[in-house]
């Protein structure tokens, strides 16, 4: 299945974003084609021809390999949850979960993940319901303007992940393995400390991560 | 970001097979760096080698001691039970470091040879810097140098190694294992970086085309630990000053040893083993530890913007070592 089918079957109403979406889709159509599809593999030498799996679904690539994890999931993918921030490692906005573990996409070069089952923010939803971390946000309130929620999001399941697999943390009394991970508000913020809000929603993102984790 | 060669290696002989055929090749581990560097055109290889499916990925019991894998991600080593328990310093200097998304990506030998942050490296808008630029100056010693090293700096370079985990490593003693087409050898971590001196762009003793394999700790020291980080920000934020503090107490409550290893005030981590020679047989007290940071700062050269970074060391020195050794 490539990418254009994935697409259209996620179009089940006309709301903004997918109006968006589709704008880009054509839009990036007459952006990116000549940089990236394979009708200029002899102008590029290097071009790499791979496959990733995103949110389940296989995409056979032909690549530059400098093309980063982030950058083709928004400009060739049309997958524009994801959100480039500072593009240097620092705010978190492109957090993506990779075999489970959060990565920022921005500093990942997409070739590296071939075979890595990679999950987005557009991916979380399961038969038209909003994961529960999603719905959570909602329900507390946990973002202002909302550009850094998909990175918050997708943030803040995998922090789950590793502090269910007993993950320290800095502000832990100990890192043995002895010591109980309790998810207390200064737990939470430590865990959570790379994805930067701009708005100062943190309160209320707190909030939501431990209403979802008690639920 | 220029265009480069792309070779994912499998084995130890592909990545140095591949290293070897481009003359300006680098091996690129999980990237939180070197992709950032690229990013930024202050670096510009022709060809990058994918060290990180490289079987060098376990943490395992080595000659009573323990050995990381060269590929072993931050976190996985900062979870892993044996290093808690074993080398907790190690745990603690790696959870101080970066943010839980780049300690996910970041290797065991990407975070040793990370590069340093000094604005002036990261930016080559400014043409001074004798790292990237070698014999054109350096523009932090004029300019606002308020992170950079009080020990060790020269006239040509006064940047500051920005590990967390290398200050771990260094308190702990331990050896990077590394190899090349000819040789494997283990390089002390005390040996493995470099002073700036004149030749600022030479940063560690690794030979060119050598792959780091693993960092080999030995047997635990005695005692207790503590790893303190100041910075700016309470986390995901590089250390203006920081202190690896092991500290092991005898029967009659004396210090029997102890060690104190230093971050963000050197070109690399800073240990200084006659401070650790007055702390053994020392009462475990402020007035000890005060004797041991003086002697840690005693050659502090504090520059324009950063002389706090002298009583903010001796302090943290002194609460490292209180906090270690209440430990006990």
């Amino acid at each position: 299945m490539n990418a254009e089918n994935e697409h259209s079957d996620n179009q089940r109403d006309p709301t903004r974003r997918t109006f968006i979406e589709a704008a880009v889709l054509i839009s990036g159509a007459a952006i990116t084609t000549p940089v990236l599809e394979a009708q200029t593999e002899q102008a590029l030498p290097g071009l790499r021809r791979f496959s990733l799996t995103i949110n389940q679904v296989r995409h056979d690539l032909d690549l530059e390999p400098k093309v980063t994890l982030l950058d083709l999931l928004r400009e060739r993918l049309q997958l524009t949850g994801t959100k480039k921030g500072c593009d240097h490692g620092q705010c978190g906005a492109c957090t993506v979960i990779a075999d489970g573990e959060r990565i920022v996409s921005c500093l990942a070069l997409a070739v590296c993940y071939e075979g890595v089952d990679i999950v987005t923010i557009e991916g979380l939803e399961r038969g038209g319901q909003l994961h529960p971390m999603q719905a959570a946000f909602l329900e507390q309130d946990g973002f202002q303007c909302g550009f850094c929620t998909p990175g918050q999001i997708c943030s803040a399941i995998a922090m789950l992940g590793e502090a269910k697999k007993g993950m320290p943390s800095a502000v832990a009394h100990s890192v043995s393995p002895a010591e109980p991970v309790e998810l207390t508000e200064p737990e939470i913020r430590e865990r959570m400390s790379g994805n930067i809000c701009r708005c100062g929603a943190y309160p209320n993102i707190v909030a939501a991560i431990r209403a979802t984790e008690r639920s | 970001m220029n265009t480069f060669n792309y070779n994912q290696a499998l084995t130890v002989d592909d990545a140095l097979a591949s290293v070897y055929a481009h003359p300006d090749a680098k091996y690129l581990g999980g990237g939180t760096n070197l992709i950032d560097l690229m990013k930024m055109g202050v670096e510009h290889p022709t060809a990058l080698v994918d060290v990180t499916r490289l079987p060098l990925t376990r943490i395992e019991e080595y000659w009573g001691g323990l050995r990381l894998g060269a590929m072993a991600r931050n976190s996985a080593v900062a979870i892993h039970a044996l290093v808690r328990r074993r080398y907790p310093v190690l745990a603690q200097a790696l959870l101080a470091g970066a943010s839980p998304q780049i300690r996910n990506m970041a290797t065991v030998a990407g975070n040793l040879l990370q590069r340093t942050r000094c604005y002036y490296f990261y930016d080559p808008s400014y043409r001074e810097c004798n790292k990237r630029n070698p014999g054109s100056g350096c523009a932090a010693l004029t300019g606002n140098n308020r992170i950079h090293s009080v020990l060790g700096g020269s006239d040509h370079c006064i940047a500051t190694h920005p590990s967390d985990m290398a200050v771990a490593l260094t308190a702990l003693g331990a050896t990077v294992q590394v190899k090349d087409a000819n040789e494997e050898r283990s390089i002390p971590i005390a040996d493995f970086y470099r002073m700036p001196g004149n030749t600022p762009h030479i940063e560690t003793s690794l030979k060119a085309e050598e792959l780091i394999t693993s960092v080999d700790l030995p047997a635990p020291p005695g005692g207790t630990a503590h790893y303190l980080k100041v910075r700016d920000r309470n986390s995901f934020a590089f250390a203006l000053v920081s202190v690896a503090a092991i500290v092991e107490l005898d029967d009659r409550k004396r210090i029997r040893s102890a060690r104190v290893a230093l971050g963000g005030v050197a070109p690399m981590p800073w240990r200084s083993l006659e401070a650790e020679q007055v702390l053994t047989g020392g009462e475990p007290t402020e007035a000890t530890y005060r004797k041991a940071a003086d002697i840690l700062m005693q050659d502090a050269k504090p520059l324009r913007f950063n002389g706090f970074k002298v009583e903010l060391a001796r302090r943290g020195i002194v609460r490292a070592l209180t906090t270690a050794a209440e430990l006990n």
